[in-house]
């Protein structure tokens, strides 16, 4: 559930319907390490600001940004920022 | 299970359970079922083709193609106003999910669950508590729900029957009013309550925290002080203060 403002700040529980559309899975229960500062964390775990266009997905240890996703009208796109690894553990 | 794609839905029941909050019962066909925990994107369109899309948490959980969602009204919200107010048996709307394996429960672990909720993050804990019950693992599984005031606690009557009725076990924080003959504290969740209501760390539980913010953050900041490892504390944060 997310408040409804112009922006709402979450986390990326509530970015798992943009990041389906990218992966064709649900990949908030993977790793992400962050390049800037090399926390590992869940992506459920990520900073997300969270608007009707796009999601911005930041590190929760360092606020960089891990990337972004914007929603367009023939598709999905996710713009890499600091993302440096993906695991499955 | 996670699947993509939007689905059709109808809403089949509205019930005003809070003075903000209602539930919906939402019958999607073909729905695939969902794990305890996880939510649901809601799509609705406007006559002029505007489209907006919001995330709900869903109160039911498993192989039912009627899911429940409970919705706490956001006063200047362009989707939750007309969901808690306007919203009528017969009404379609547009579903993706389920959604989320991250803030998930399901039947087979060995440690204790704990369960903290800021106000309507308690959705997705009665998920995961009404799980627990009907896996016969309620007494591995304790809750810590904190709320405003009595009537704005979603969910209060199936939680109150808790423990006698099989359920698992409710501590209640009030943070602005208790209610008549209450014995315990009032205001935010701090160290003495986490003490009390939750397992200790050295049960090594597994703890979700789903609420505002704020909440989750104040919540997860002290129990990492009182010794409960970082990596068992799982987290879902909605927005607001």
């Amino acid at each position: 559930m997310r408040a409804e403002n112009a922006t709402s700040t979450v986390d990326g529980n509530a970015a798992a319907g943009m990041l389906w559309d990218v992966f064709g899975t649900d990949v908030t229960a993977l790793v992400g390490v962050c390049g800037g500062c090399g926390a590992a964390a869940p992506f459920a775990e990520t900073i997300v600001e969270l608007d009707e266009a796009a999601a911005i997905v930041r590190c929760r240890s360092c606020t960089h940004t891990l990337f972004t996703v914007l929603r367009e009208d023939h598709g999905t796109r996710l713009m890499m920022g600091v993302l440096h690894e993906i695991v499955r553990e | 299970m996670t699947v993509g794609g939007w689905r059709a839905a109808s809403v089949v029941e509205v019930a005003d359970v809070t003075p903000s909050a209602r539930v919906l019962r939402v019958m999607v066909p073909g729905w695939p079922g969902s794990d305890a925990g996880q939510h649901v994107d809601v799509r609705l369109t406007a006559e002029d083709g505007y489209q907006a899309v919001r995330s709900y948490s869903m109160g039911s959980y498993g192989a039912t193609e009627t899911i429940e969602l409970a919705v706490d009204e956001i006063p200047d919200g362009e989707v939750s106003p007309y969901l808690v107010r306007d919203v009528l048996p017969g009404d379609e709307l547009e579903v993706k999910g389920p959604l989320g394996g991250y803030f998930v429960w399901r039947t087979g672990g060995a440690e204790p669950v704990q369960l903290i909720a800021g106000g309507s993050g308690i959705v997705p804990l009665v998920a995961i508590a009404r799980a627990a019950r009907d896996a016969g693992a309620a007494a591995s599984v304790r809750l810590l729900y904190s709320v405003r005031t009595r009537e704005d606690a979603i969910y209060r009557d199936e939680l109150d029957r808790g423990v006698g009725d099989g359920g698992v076990a409710v501590t209640w924080r009030y943070t602005r009013v208790a209610p008549v003959g209450w014995q315990g504290g009032v205001g935010r969740i701090d160290a003495d309550v986490l003490r009390d209501a939750v397992w200790a760390p050295e049960r090594r539980p597994v703890v979700y925290v789903c609420g505002p913010t704020g909440f989750v953050e104040h919540v997860s900041d002290a129990l990492v002080e009182l010794g409960h490892a970082p990596e068992r504390i799982k987290t879902e944060r909605f927005g607001g203060a």
